[in-house]
């Protein structure tokens, strides 16, 4: 990685091998496909997801319903295409707000060093100690359930990733000659910061940002599950899975399909997020 | 080595001194005064007066601290809102619950993980070692909420083997603690998987190779050795997003531990659970770290105790 490259031809580069490996993109072709099923979802779904039935509750799979109905008749598959919409817009806004905070927090406290570094680094340490879904049902404890509920805490619990992530990137670059070129050029902190460091960092930024969607779908549905997240009648795959819940022995399908979308989404991005690290360390084999 | 350790203790005290400070502001971020969410629009004002008082709500915050504090050091987290329970009393059956499920899953996740981890990196880039990249892959990628209904379905509706749920002796454990290993077990693999691999490529390896050393005595004696200290750190960590997954196995499961409890407080906004449940969780995922951190030290020479 020490060659001379501006940041396109990196990014370029990084594309180049990306493509070659073929799990990064089966997971870009899939989380293409989730994408476009979620915003042309209207006009794919083959029933109202919130239209109820009741002659055609618990039903199996049919020519007309392909993945069956649930407890209130309403077409699962439907429900499961208007879902994607919602969970992908949880997932990007948590992530987003995460990567947004985490990296200005981390870019300050790693170029500026000292006093800043080490109190941001303690903040860093202190959220850590709440492993997983515990950060994001503290903040879920303070805003109560809802769909803000769920961005937030779900954002929240990625803030102290992207805080260790982008100051451990600056610290290593704001050694280098380019920065010191940059100061000697009368160029200010912010500017250095910003139009410097930071295209620097993106590299491995992008990496986190794709392991931590998969991450925080997690967190988002297992939110919805519990009942602390998106509410019903609101085809949120986790909240239809806690629907489910209660006809798991006599209709098991309207639990098992959105349990099926949330693993293969969340598989996408992990196939994506591992195949960006490889494609960004050249020590890895091919 | 004694002084590291010594060391290394006095560095965990701002870290809990800050989740006790996390743990308190969860009340105090409440939108709109808590008194009132937690009792609700039709209380009198001195009902309100009253609660607001029992929780302190009243004081200055750096008082509500302090004396938040001084109670966390004694041991006392307050009283339930709710059942009116000592929050203490409250936590502490339902924490050793956890323990059970979590110690157990650690178990499964690290023999299973470092058995299956070893198994691919000797036969790295043959078919056994793409199926159990996949296997980690999927495992990684399946959420608990989900492989635990399947598990359930299968194991305990279909089969009959086990109970689907409570807290009922070991039969009982089973299928929660394999729900919860899963996810674990994969990352454990992936960690071993590669840190062997990484240990295959030094020159001691080589040597030992060279020397006419049996593999077998290769992998065993020379090889993993060096590779478990890695996958030891990664195990501590494993045990604190455990802790998490617990919150959502619980449920499942219907086992009656600490995440169900936080659970059904955040349900019912009983606060000195919450806080105290999240605090409980988090100190102990920071404990077991430290004791990871000094078994590390202790067992790689090559970390220095500066």
């Amino acid at each position: 990685m020490s060659k001379k490259e501006n940041t396109t031809s990196q990014l370029t580069l990084t594309w180049r091998r990306l493509r070659r490996n073929k799990m990064a993109v089966v997971g870009l072709i899939i989380i293409a496909f989730i994408i476009l099923v979620a915003i042309f979802a209207p006009y794919v779904a083959p029933h109202d997801p919130l239209k109820q039935d009741f002659r055609m509750l618990r039903k199996s799979i049919s020519a007309q319903h392909w993945f069956g109905t649930d407890q209130l008749g309403r077409d699962i598959l439907s429900r499961i295409i208007c879902g994607a919409g919602i969970t992908l817009k949880i997932a990007f806004s948590a992530v987003l707000i995460g990567f947004a905070i985490g990296t200005i927090i981390g870019l300050i406290g790693g170029y500026y060093g000292n006093k800043i570094d080490l109190a941001i680094l303690y903040v860093t340490d202190i959220l850590l100690a709440f492993p997983g879904i515990l950060l994001a049902l503290a903040v879920v404890a303070i805003l109560g359930p809802s769909v803000i509920g769920v961005v937030v805490a779900a954002g929240f619990s990625s803030i102290p990733q992207f805080i260790r992530m982008t100051r451990s990137v600056v610290l290593s670059e704001k050694q280098k000659d380019y920065v010191m070129a940059a100061r000697a050029t009368g160029e200010n902190n912010i500017s250095i910061m910003l139009r410097y460091i930071l295209p620097n960092c993106l590299a491995p930024l992008m990496v986190l940002f794709s392991l931590r969607l998969a991450v925080v779908v997690l967190i988002a549905a297992g939110l919805s599950f519990l009942g602390l997240g998106v509410q019903p009648p609101s085809p949120e795959w986790g909240a239809m899975l806690n629907e489910g819940r209660a006809y798991l022995q006599t209709a098991p399908l309207i639990s098992i399909f959105p349990g099926l979308a949330i693993m293969i989404l969340v598989l996408a991005f992990n196939l994506l997020g591992d195949g960006l690290r490889d494609a960004l360390d050249p020590r890895m084999k091919r | 080595m004694i002084s590291y350790v010594i060391r290394r203790l006095l560095m965990v005290i701002p870290i809990l001194l800050g989740i006790t400070l996390v743990s308190f502001m969860i009340l105090q971020l409440v939108p709109g005064d808590p008194a009132q969410i937690i009792l609700g629009l039709e209380a009198e004002p001195e009902q309100l007066d009253a609660l607001r008082q029992k929780l302190g709500l009243d004081k200055p915050v750096l008082v509500q601290y302090a004396v938040f504090l001084k109670n966390t050091l004694k041991g006392d987290l307050g009283e339930s809102i709710r059942t009116r329970n000592d929050v203490v009393a409250e936590i502490w059956p339902r924490f050793l619950n956890t323990l059970r499920l979590t110690v157990t899953s650690i178990l499964l996740a690290t023999i299973i993980g470092l058995i299956v981890g070893c198994i691919a990196a000797m036969r790295q880039n043959t078919k056994v070692d793409y199926i159990v990249m996949a296997g980690v892959l999927l495992g990684i990628s399946t959420p608990t909420f989900w492989s635990g209904l399947l598990i359930i379905l299968v194991f305990s509706v279909n089969l009959g083997w086990f109970p689907a749920g409570g807290a009922t002796g070991f039969a009982s454990l089973v299928l929660p603690a394999v729900t919860l290993a899963a996810p674990a077990a994969a990352m454990t693999a992936r960690m071993a998987r590669s840190s062997l691999l990484e240990v295959f490529r030094q020159d001691y390896i080589r040597t030992a190779r060279a020397k006419g050393q049996k593999e077998s005595k290769v992998i065993y004696k020379h090889a993993l050795r060096n590779a478990l200290i890695p996958t030891l750190t990664v195990v501590g960590l494993q045990f604190g997003y455990l802790m998490g997954g617990a919150v959502l196995v619980e449920t499942i499961f219907t086992w009656p531990g600490l995440g169900r409890l936080l659970v059904d407080a955040i349900f019912n906004r009983d606060y000195p659970v919450v806080q105290g449940g999240i605090m409980i969780f988090a100190f102990s995922f920071v404990i077991v770290n430290l004791i990871v951190d000094i078994l590390y030290a202790y067992l790689d020479p090559r970390i220095s105790y500066e």
